[in-house]
């Protein structure tokens, strides 16, 4: 199966971006205590990868300009076909490629009906729940060293 | 003319094993580790990855231990790591707008959209050795306070709604971001290549021309327009999937000069603006950075070149730290068979000079 020609539905457009975003947040240990939790392991045949690379981020010129080369972040992507024929693939930051060869795995059953449920379950939502506790946290730790100015009652008049 | 010559392997092979003992240090400590490096070490870390052009913290805060601490060396460490990894292709541009906060000041505007936010900075301590850190005392945990709904606005932003600021810089359509990771450097160089040059420049470099330029060499009338720190979505598009997903966060600093611009024959009085933007923790460089690329713009704005920090090639071929320390370093390697040249070489102009001297002291003898 040609991996470049796979396609995905607009409507699911949405949930796999999100599907796929969480995943890349997750870490190794939450990935693989939902694994564990997985009755039936899914049989994955490794398509490309686990592999590390690098990808150039890229900034804007003043902000919001004409892009330019920041420099490079290292990246490792996975993609595996399960015995239905779905794919998965996974992409993430970092040098870890038990992540992304799990992760890949969880992306395919998250496109399977059957497993959709137990993948949001299990993984997405708690990933979910804790990169906003983790970001509300920090916003509150920042909050706080807002500086208040406030004007001194000047002498005379 | 290059003589082979063996020897120094025994010499060379001891010699890292005395390094490596000498790294370790004394055994009856803890051995220091890379999640410490990271996380207690944190800008330290940060360097080492704007200056090497890797965003990776554990692999940075590695080099930093392999390094004993030496970070130019941690970089350089980081740099040949680099090279080793396929490119699996390019970021969607950073969308600093859209960063989560960690700190974000103003000099420009009191009271602006989202607040001054001071944020982890030394800045106010006293600069005082404290000696609580000689023990491990325990640490309070940081004060709350319920976060605003306000978005934190550009201060860029604010001034454009005048019109006396010039807009975020644009390179003429169609002209892809050069990078110098591909290309080799050529004079003038466009604003994209320069600020990835700067990017990853040394800070003490930048630093130093940053000041030359506020102590009147190049001077550009800064104010602080804005500096913020924070983690921003790193997104690439995934040609499989057909559209871009998140790889994860990384967090930057970047910096927002403005520069007050009385005019020239190519551009009316107005605000111009430098920009910094670099990997991790490092404001000092952030803001560097930016006085640097707003002074090498002095050709562009039609301003005379009169100091260091305005001369492009100058700046850019000097600002990486691991060309310098190669070529500054290699001067320890051997190079006798040259010196034994230059040896001879001036051996033979005192011989000729000595020569001429005494001839002509015969002359002077056999005229008298």
């Amino acid at each position: 199966m040609d991996v470049a020609q796979q396609t995905v539905p607009d409507t699911d457009l949405a949930g796999r971006r999100r599907c796929a975003g969480l995943l890349a947040g997750a870490t190794l240990n939450e990935i693989r205590a939902a694994w564990d939790t997985l009755a039936e392991k899914p049989e994955a045949r490794p398509v490309r990868g686990p592999e590390t690379g690098l990808v150039m981020v890229r900034g804007r010129i003043g902000g919001g300009g004409s892009p330019f080369n920041l420099g490079e972040a290292t990246v490792t992507r996975a993609t595996v076909a399960l015995a239905s024929g779905t794919v998965g693939h996974a992409q993430a930051l970092g040098t870890d490629k038990d992540k992304a060869r799990l992760s890949a795995i969880f992306d395919a059953l998250w496109q399977e009906e059957a497993s959709r449920d137990f993948v949001e379950t299990a993984i997405l939502a708690p990933v979910e729940t804790r990169l906003a506790a983790e970001e509300a946290q920090k916003a509150e730790e920042t909050a706080a060293t807002r500086v208040d100015f406030f004007t001194m009652v000047r002498g005379d008049d | 003319m290059y003589v082979a010559v063996k020897g120094g392997e025994a010499a060379i092979t001891n010699a890292h094993r005395l390094l490596a003992d000498r790294r370790r240090g004394d055994r009856s400590l803890p051995s220091v580790t890379i999640d410490q490096i990271a996380e207690q070490l944190g800008l330290a870390v940060d360097r080492v990855m704007a200056e090497a052009s890797l965003y990776d913290r554990s692999l940075a805060a590695l080099a930093v231990r392999q390094s004993r601490g030496d970070l130019i060396e941690a970089i350089f460490l980081l740099r040949a790591y680099r090279t080793t990894l396929p490119r699996f292709g390019s970021s969607v541009p950073l969308d600093t707008a859209d960063m989560q906060v960690e700190r974000r000041v103003s000099a420009t505007y009191k009271d602006l959209p989202g607040g001054q936010l001071l944020g982890p900075t030394f800045d106010y301590t006293h600069r005082l050795l404290d000696p609580s850190l000689l023990s491990d005392e325990a640490v309070e945990e940081p004060a709350r306070r319920e976060a605003g709904e306000e978005a934190i606005m550009r201060v860029s932003d604010i001034l454009a709604h005048e019109g006396l600021i010039e807009a975020d810089g644009d390179l003429p359509q169609d002209q892809p971001a050069g990078d110098l990771t591909r290309e080799p450097l050529e004079f003038p160089m466009s604003r994209d290549l320069r600020l990835q040059a700067l990017a990853r420049g040394d800070e003490g470099f930048l630093l130093a021309l940053g000041y030359s330029t506020q102590r009147g060499y190049g001077r550009n009338h800064p104010f602080v327009g804005e500096v913020r720190i924070g983690e921003v979505e790193v997104e690439m598009d995934i040609p499989e999937l057909g559209f871009a997903v998140s790889l994860g966060r990384i967090r930057v600093t970047e910096c927002q000069m403005v520069n007050q611009f009385k005019g020239s024959s190519k551009a009316p009085p107005q605000f111009t603006r430098g920009y910094g933007l670099v990997f991790g923790q490092n404001e000092r460089k952030a803001m560097s950075m930016s006085l640097v690329d707003r002074a090498l713009r002095a050709e562009e704005l039609g301003e005379d070149i009169t100091a260091p920090a305005q001369d492009e090639e100058f700046v850019i071929s000097h600002s990486d730290n691991v060309q310098a320390t190669g070529f500054v370093e290699h001067l320890k390697l051997p190079h006798y068979v040259d010196f034994q040249a230059e040896l001879a070489m001036v051996r033979k102009m005192r011989a000729d000079i000595e020569a001429a001297r005494n001839g002509e002291n015969e002359m002077k003898d056999a005229a008298e």
